[in-house]
């Protein structure tokens, strides 16, 4: 029910309308033939609305992921060669490097989320001054509007010993500079806290909005019954977040094999410390760019699509999580 | 009103509890984790708003929450839109055309596409509904180097049609369209408006898109959000600096920053506090946006999610 109250609440007139309608709805219902006719108009306009999308959904989602297909199967001739360039990036030795940078970050950042996510959002919800929670809430989303190129920035000057905000914890720390910090087995966790200080929030109000969906009752028998806070949190909060903590891991997955942003300025940023080649997309991108090798180059996409489209498919196909057909 | 009620209950039976269960030592833990939480989300910003008003020198050597001047935040702002002759205007300007352009493209292709979905039938809605899901659900970098590849192959690369086109294809605002149109207006409505003599573009502009007006924000929000934070997309489309959006020219920036870029030093360099002013300014639409619509964003991702 979530989604269709939230959904709603951002447009609370519209439920007044329609009892104006409430007589004419009646002839509607009366005449049948009449209403015959408007599905048959009403099947006209459809394929009108919709083709535009189609159009962009063929143009930028279906196309490009064949063409890629077709690029990774193919030479740079255009001969048919469906494993050379697959073999060919993966016996690169940057591959399974960039591969494991990849996993480690993605290993950090889902542990931090599942764990402090949903300990943060339990808190919050302990909380009883409203005003607190509200404000708590409002300062863990607010890093959310810098995603992307700001967030890292942002995060550049924080790790940077001389100038950081935390400069004194850096050099207790045993940082004395820049280069210090952001050592390559560093890099993982600090990607980690980068993306997890700029998503993190919003999960938490999300968290926070599906605890406050528990109904009274079940906590409630739960006091009476003698349960702790703690073991109310374990055994019926828990529990009952269990799809939204899925959710949140299945497309943080999904984002975090994707990482680009974070290594490539930290790169520009560190003058080669960190190499242009750590992650398996700033790869691609070489590929592309540096060796003109737009084969190599789509088959490395080939393969972080085909994660990215099964991780999706599987979550959309698993009945009961989204309301896809008319409720 | 019920909810409310619901929350008066939960406090009453919250305090209740509280005196029976949570101690002392339980409040004073929440109140630590509360605490180290919200100074590790705090800290980076609060000091990035301070950072501008020092100097280079004063940033290395002065406590870091302490304030600087007005003077030297003129300076910094001066030193930031002097960089390569009012680059930083540029960028803003291009992050806007690409946002907005992008943004109404959107909205002309998403709200009707969501109606059509809800409302009317056609060939292949189911797998055009379970597409939209798919995509929708995939992080958006994984087709920038396949919408490269396309785009190299017609030529477009470097035109700002190569990031406003990719930009407009958002499923995600063609499904909060389809959730809003199905769960929100009664289809008798829209049968009554047809008996009044209606054609079904005008029972569509007249009386579905006015009704709408939720969604059609909530939309152009996310997109808007959305686009104006894209890094991966302009940074592979675009290789001449004069067309980067902002969140790229950050980089260019940063390869200016002696600080961070030893060889960059020379009269053309950025000093650290003007980088941090940059990053305000990347940030700020976007920033203050957020702080008037905590709402609208968990809206946004709960729809994306399940029903309880």
């Amino acid at each position: 029910m979530i989604e269709l109250t939230t959904v709603r609440s951002a447009g609370s007139e519209t439920p007044s309308r329609p009892a104006a309608g409430g007589g004419r709805e009646e002839q509607a219902r009366m005449s049948n033939s009449r209403g015959t006719r408007q599905t048959a108009r009403s099947r006209s306009i459809g394929p009108l609305f919709i083709t535009p999308y189609v159009v962009f959904t063929l143009a930028f989602g279906v196309i490009p992921g064949l063409y890629a297909v077709y690029l990774a199967i193919t030479d740079a001739q255009g001969g048919f060669a469906p494993t050379a360039n697959f073999a060919r990036v993966i016996d690169d030795f940057r591959f399974f490097s960039a591969a494991r940078h990849v996993a480690a970050f993605v290993v950090i950042w889902l542990v931090a989320l599942v764990v402090l996510v949903v300990l943060l959002a339990i808190v919050v919800h302990a909380i009883r001054v409203r005003w607190l929670s509200s404000t708590a809430r409002l300062f863990f989303y607010i890093p959310g509007a810098l995603a992307g190129a700001s967030s890292v920035m942002l995060w550049l000057f924080v790790l940077d010993p001389v100038a950081s905000p935390v400069g004194p914890l850096l050099r207790a720390l045993g940082f004395d500079s820049f280069p210090s910090v952001i050592q390559p087995s560093h890099l993982p966790l600090i990607f980690a806290i980068i993306a997890f200080w700029t998503g993190a929030g919003g999960w938490i109000v999300v968290m926070y909005g599906a605890l406050n969906n528990i109904s009274t009752e079940i906590m409630e028998a739960a006091r009476i019954d003698g349960a702790s806070p703690v073991q109310i949190a374990l055994h019926i909060q828990l529990p009952l977040l269990r799809k939204w903590i899925a959710y949140m891991a299945v497309l943080s997955l999904a984002a975090g094999t994707q990482l680009f942003v974070e290594p490539s300025l930290l790169s520009q940023a560190s003058n080669g410390v960190v190499p242009n080649d750590y992650s398996l997309n700033q790869l691609a991108y070489q590929y592309a760019f540096d060796l003109n090798d737009f084969n190599g180059s789509a088959a490395i996409s080939v393969l972080l699509l085909v994660v990215a489209l099964l991780l999706s498919a599987v979550f959309v196909a698993k009945g009961g999580l989204f309301e896809t057909e008319d409720a | 009103m019920s909810t409310a009620f619901a929350a008066d209950r939960r406090d009453v039976t919250r305090s209740a509890r509280s005196s029976r269960l949570t101690g002392w030592s339980g409040r004073s833990l929440i109140g630590l984790v509360l605490a180290g939480a919200t100074l590790f989300f705090v800290i980076p910003l609060l000091w990035l708003l301070i950072a501008v008003t020092k100097t280079e020198h004063e940033l290395a050597v002065r406590s870091p929450f302490a304030l600087g001047s007005w003077d030297t935040f003129k300076a910094n702002v001066q030193q930031l839109f002097e960089f390569q002759s009012g680059a930083v205007v540029g960028w803003v300007g291009n992050s806007a055309l690409y946002a907005f352009a992008a943004l109404v493209i959107t909205l002309v292709i998403s709200i009707p596409a969501g109606y059509a979905l809800a409302l009317t039938e056609f060939r292949f809605r189911r797998l055009l509904m379970v597409t939209t899901l798919v995509v929708m659900l995939m992080p958006n970098t994984a087709l920038v180097l396949p919408v490269f590849l396309e785009m190299n192959q017609v030529g477009l690369v470097g035109h700002a049609l190569a990031v406003i086109l990719p930009f407009s294809f958002y499923p995600f605002g063609v499904y909060l369209t389809y959730i809003y149109f199905s769960t929100s207006i009664p289809r008798s409505l829209l049968a009554a408006a047809r008996l009044d003599g209606c054609s079904e573009v005008q029972v569509f502009t007249r009386i579905a898109l006015p009704l709408a007006t939720p969604v059609v924000a909530l939309v152009a929000f996310f997109s808007f959000v959305q686009n104006w934070n894209n890094y991966f997309l302009p940074f592979v489309m675009l290789p001449s600096s004069d067309s980067y959006p902002m969140q790229v020219g950050l980089s260019t920036l940063l390869s200016a920053t002696p600080a961070f870029n030893p060889s960059s030093a020379g009269s053309g360099s950025v000093h650290l506090p003007a980088l941090a002013l940059a990053t305000i300014v990347s940030m700020l639409p976007v920033l203050i946006l957020f702080l008037f619509s905590q709402r609208f964003l968990v809206a946004g991702m709960t729809a994306g999610g399940l029903k309880e």
